[in-house]
Order: C-alpha cells, then sequence, then structure tokens
C-alpha cells in the first residue's frame, strides 16, 4: 500500500518537536499498550498506474455486454444521441456541486427550470420540481402530498412497478399511513375492487396508477380518475416519459400529480443507476410540491433571474410541520433529461415511442407463432407478457449465447419482453428463431419420454 | 359590536354567546408583511383554544394562526384563498373563520387593552 501522508520525516519531527513529543510512541503513550498496533498492517503494496488500469480492464472485461436487449421492467435501453454525454460531461456541470447559496449558480438554476419547464410540457401539468432520485421516491413522495388528517390511506395498483409498491410501503410503515394494494385482473387494475374499496373507505387519500402499467399494457386511465376523484381521493399517475410523447398526458386523464423514472430520457441502464425521478402537480396542489424548485424572477435590474422557490415554507422554517425532508435533487440526471428531450424534440421523442411501440407488436406477433403465447390482450406500448413454454433458464442462456439479453422471467413462467427503438427486426427474427429452436427442443425430449 | 383580541394578535368577534367570526389584527398583518397565501381549516373541523387553526405566508414567513375559541368550523372566508392580500387591505373585514357551538374561549382584551399590550410588546 502507497503512503499519501506528503510530509518528510524532518517534517514530522518537526511537528512532534512543537506538539512536546520526542516520538510517536511518546505521542500515542495515552492508548493502551494492548490496542496499540506492533507492526504494520498486513496490506498488499500499491500499484502503478499501469498495473491498477490493467487489474481494472480484467474486472470490467468480467461484466457481460449484450448486444441485443429486450428486458425492461423499469430500465429502457433507448438510443442516447451523442450530444447528451458531450453536452453533460462539461465540467461546469460534471464536477459542480450545488452551492448552499443556490442563486450563486445561475447556469446549473436555469437548466434546473428548463427541465421543470420540459417535465410540465411532457405531463400536461401546471409545475414540476427540480427532480428526486428515482421514479420510486418520486412516487413514494406523492402521498404523504395527500394524506392529511380526513384522507389517511393511500392505495396503489398491482399493476404498478413492485419496486416502486415496495418503497410505498416503506414510506408508509415509517409515517403510519395504511397501504392498500389493489389487484390487477387480466393484466390491468382490477376497478371493481378499487370502487368496493373506494366506496367503503371515506378516508381515501390517493390512487397510484402506472401508465403504461408494469405489463405494458395501457389502463383507462381517465376512467380511473374519475372513479379516484367522485371518491374524494386524488389521483396519481406513475408515467413512462417516452411513452408521454404519443400517449395522452396525465393532465388529460385528470391525474392530480404525475410522477415517473427519468432514465429513459438519455440515461444509460447502467446497473439501475444514477437515475432521476420527476413530479409535477396542478397549480391546486403546488404548495405540497416535495423538494426544491426553481422560479424564474428579476433581478433589482430588472435582469433575468432564477431562485430556488416555495420549499422553504415547510422543509426549512416549520420542520415538524413538513409533509417530507427531501431538500435535494439529482440534478446531473436531470440536466441529462433536459438535453436529451432538447436533442430529441417533440417529434424525435414521438418518433422513438412509436418505433419502440411498433416493434413490440412484431415481436409479440412473432414470439406467438413460436409458440410463445400471449398472457394478456390488452393494448400495450413497448413491453408485453408471454407464456413460457420451456424453461425460461435455458431460453435465457440460449439468447445471452446470442448476445441477447431476453425478457424478465416473472411470476407463474411467464415473460415480460421489452422492445425498444433500438431493436432491428434482424434482432427480433434472430430471438424468435432461438426461441423457436428452444421450443423444438423441448419438444423432442417431450418425444422421447415417451 | 367590539373586537376582542387575544395575546397571539387574533381577533374575535363574537356574534353571539356561541358564534364568532375570528380573523389577524392590523399590527400582526403589519408585522408578517405582503400575504402571499393562506391556508384554512375546512368547514366541520374543530379548532382548540390555544392550538393552530391556520397557517399565513408572507414574503418574510410563515406564521401559525393560533384559534382563542374551542369550537367548531361552521363557515370560512373562501374569498382569502384567492386573494390573502384581503388580510394585509383591511384585517377587520379578512375573516377567516366563523366558528360556531363554542365552549371555551380565552381572556380576551378590548380594543383599548390590546393597543396597550401591543405597544408593550414594542417597547
Amino acid at each position: 500500500m502507497g503512503s499519501y501522508v506528503p510530509n518528510t520525516l524532518k517534517e514530522r519531527e518537526e511537528m512532534l518537536r512543537e506538539a512536546g513529543y520526542s516520538s510517536f510512541d511518546d505521542m500515542f503513550s495515552c492508548i493502551p499498550e494492548e490496542v496499540r498496533l506492533k507492526e504494520p498492517l498486513d496490506l498488499p503494496h500499491g500499484l502503478s498506474e499501469m498495473e491498477v488500469a490493467r487489474k481494472m480492464e480484467e474486472l470490467a472485461d468480467k461484466n457481460v455486454v449484450f448486444k441485443s436487449i429486450f428486458r425492461g421492467a423499469g430500465a429502457y435501453d433507448h438510443f442516447i444521441p451523442s450530444i447528451v454525454n458531450s453536452v453533460i460531461s462539461k465540467e461546469e456541470f460534471l464536477t459542480a456541486y450545488t452551492p448552499y447559496q443556490a442563486e450563486i449558480s445561475q447556469g446549473i438554476l436555469q437548466s434546473i427550470f428548463e427541465f421543470q419547464t420540459m417535465i410540465c410540457e411532457l405531463t400536461g401539468m401546471d409545475v414540476a420540481n427540480a427532480s428526486h432520485y428515482d421514479g420510486a421516491t418520486a412516487a413514494a413522495e406523492t402521498i404523504p402530498m395527500c394524506v392529511d388528517r380526513k384522507h389517511k390511506t393511500a392505495y396503489v395498483s398491482a399493476a404498478a412497478h413492485p419496486g416502486v409498491v415496495k418503497v410505498m410501503q416503506t414510506y408508509c410503515f415509517g409515517s403510519g399511513t395504511r397501504l392498500v394494494v389493489i389487484p390487477s385482473k387480466d393484466g390491468v387494475t382490477d376497478m371493481d375492487v378499487l370502487r368496493d374499496a373506494l366506496e367503503k373507505d371515506p378516508e381515501a387519500a390517493c390512487f397510484y396508477l402506472q401508465q403504461p402499467n408494469f405489463y405494458g399494457n395501457f389502463e383507462d386511465a381517465e376512467a380511473i380518475g374519475e372513479l379516484v376523484h367522485a371518491h374524494g381521493a386524488k389521483f396519481v399517475m406513475g408515467v413512462n416519459p417516452i411513452a408521454l410523447a404519443i400517449m395522452k398526458t396525465p393532465r388529460e386523464c385528470g391525474a392530480d400529480i404525475a410522477v415517473g423514472d427519468g432514465q429513459p430520457l438519455g440515461m444509460p441502464i447502467s446497473y439501475g443507476g444514477p437515475y432521476v425521478g420527476f413530479m409535477a402537480t396542478t397549480s391546486a396542489m403546488m404548495r405540497k410540491l416535495p423538494g426544491r424548485i426553481v422560479g424564474e424572477t428579476k433581478d433589482d435590474d430588472g435582469n433575468r433571474a432564477y431562485v430556488l422557490t416555495l420549499q422553504a415554507r415547510e422543509q426549512h422554517i416549520r420542520r415538524e410541520k413538513a409533509s417530507s425532508n427531501i431538500c435535494s435533487n439529482q440534478d446531473l440526471c436531470a440536466l441529462t433529461a433536459s438535453v436529451y428531450m432538447a436533442s430529441m424534440g417533440a417529434k424525435g421523442m414521438a418518433e422513438a415511442a412509436r418505433q419502440s411501440m411498433s416493434k413490440a407488436h412484431y415481436l409479440r406477433e412473432g414470439l406467438k407463432q413460436a409458440g410463445y403465447y400471449p398472457v394478456f390482450h390488452k393494448d400495450f406500448f413497448n413491453e408485453f407478457v408471454t407464456k413460457c413454454p420451456v424453461d425460461d433458464e435455458k431460453l435465457m442462456d440460449a439468447l445471452a449465447d446470442a448476445g441477447i439479453l431476453g425478457g424478465l422471467p416473472i411470476a407463474d413462467g411467464s415473460i415480460l419482453w421489452c422492445v425498444t427503438e433500438k431493436n432491428t427486426k434482424e434482432d427480433m427474427d434472430k430471438l424468435i428463431s432461438i426461441a423457436k429452436e428452444i421450443l423444438g427442443k423441448g419438444g423432442l425430449s417431450y418425444e422421447s419420454n415417451i | 359590536m367590539a373586537l376582542l383580541f387575544s395575546k397571539t394578535h387574533e381577533w374575535v368577534n363574537m356574534i353571539d354567546d356561541t358564534t364568532a367570526t375570528i380573523g389577524i389584527s392590523d399590527y400582526a398583518q403589519n408585522e408578517l408583511g405582503g400575504l402571499v397565501f393562506v391556508n384554512l381549516p375546512e368547514q366541520g373541523d374543530d379548532v382548540i383554544m390555544g392550538e393552530p387553526f391556520a397557517d399565513v405566508e408572507s414574503v418574510k414567513a410563515v406564521s401559525d394562526i393560533y384559534s382563542p375559541v374551542t369550537g367548531t368550523v361552521a363557515e370560512i372566508n373562501e374569498e382569502l384563498l384567492d386573494a390573502p392580500e384581503m388580510i394585509n387591505d383591511a384585517p377587520y373585514d379578512a375573516w377567516f373563520v366563523k366558528v360556531e357551538d363554542i365552549t371555551d374561549k380565552e381572556d380576551l382584551m378590548t380594543e383599548e387593552e390590546y393597543k396597550a399590550f401591543c405597544e408593550a410588546e414594542q417597547a
């Protein structure tokens, strides 16, 4: 192990003398003899830069990099224009930590303001905050926004991402809020169960619906929104930002709050992070919005200026009344999302969404022909569930051998597949033929059994 | 009907023995500065003497408004929600809530007494 102590022996002796000690042993004499090290720690010697680089490359080589990815379930492999990394790699953005007097960094605040504006455009809502750590946190943060003295129960659809439901459970455990999971039926939220539950509960605070849901299916969001509002609860939607480019906005569906994970907006999948959550709401609920919010104003000389706004209310000066302790945001990732949206434009994003959706429909049909039947029969975006008539591990291994990451095996021997604009027809045809082959072999082994 | 005042700078207008409207004093609005937001309870909520029932946000601070009485909210002044500046413009017209079934109230000051109280507080 190399030493990073930069002072010389002579300097150390000088310091000891100044401090009134004859040696280091003397200085440490107040520490009991029996707990003091008698010999140096048994650590390997340091490595040169070249050796470290070689070691790290060896480790990195152990990673499996798939040429083609058909797995989503919350993280999506969309194309990232090279301008995205080029802009966010500027050191003013990459290394900057928001100063405690945030207004000193007008550029950072402006970039957050742009992000908020784009999220509002995407969701159709009135006001967005500066971002959350991820989509699940953003989703869970909506519950304390809706819960009050008269509204104490939060509801969530079982067709929401299971990770989101878990984070909500954690939040609700901490705050003592009752959280009820409404089951799904045929791949979408069971509206009859939801209606029943809301009718029996005068204290319903909110219902969280994911659109498109975990299985890729489109929910009847407008009807659910009406049902939720009819029972005096708030309607919260968790949305995929790419799908928003072509689907009805949460505002059009009647949502009071819209949240989502911004990863599809220019962030690589990279082991699950860092991602960014977004949250937008109506003017009526603006003061319940947690986290940081940047506002545009004018300074004394009439120049455009950006300031942190509205957050002081509870999080800093009346913390005993705070409904959230989120005081930070995920700035570099929010900037990534902004640059992605700016470079793609509304048309580019709609194109990515349409391609993802239509290719997913192609793959679903191909897999059906190959004997992997769809589990649900609903309108879907870029994900869908099929039955898996073979051992899913065998299928995944065979696909991996061809450089393909297959769909996510979920409950009951079914698979959740995902397609984006990055998946080519050739990739999909290859996947289908491998799946077919495996099923054929499965058939053979069945025949050999009789 | 003469207004009565609390030590926490709310005014009370007793309409009858068990009904009153409540707002904040001219001194309070002046101390708070321009109000930008007011958060009111809901009709039917119980208010308790000495406990906060509303809050106001000014350009300077967020402050709780304490109830000088114990009772039930019969009505809220919804106009204030859209125009909190009414509290600055005419604090004695800008009632926050009308409380009924009042069972308890603080020892309140007359306008004269309150004026002396504010002067003492400023000194």
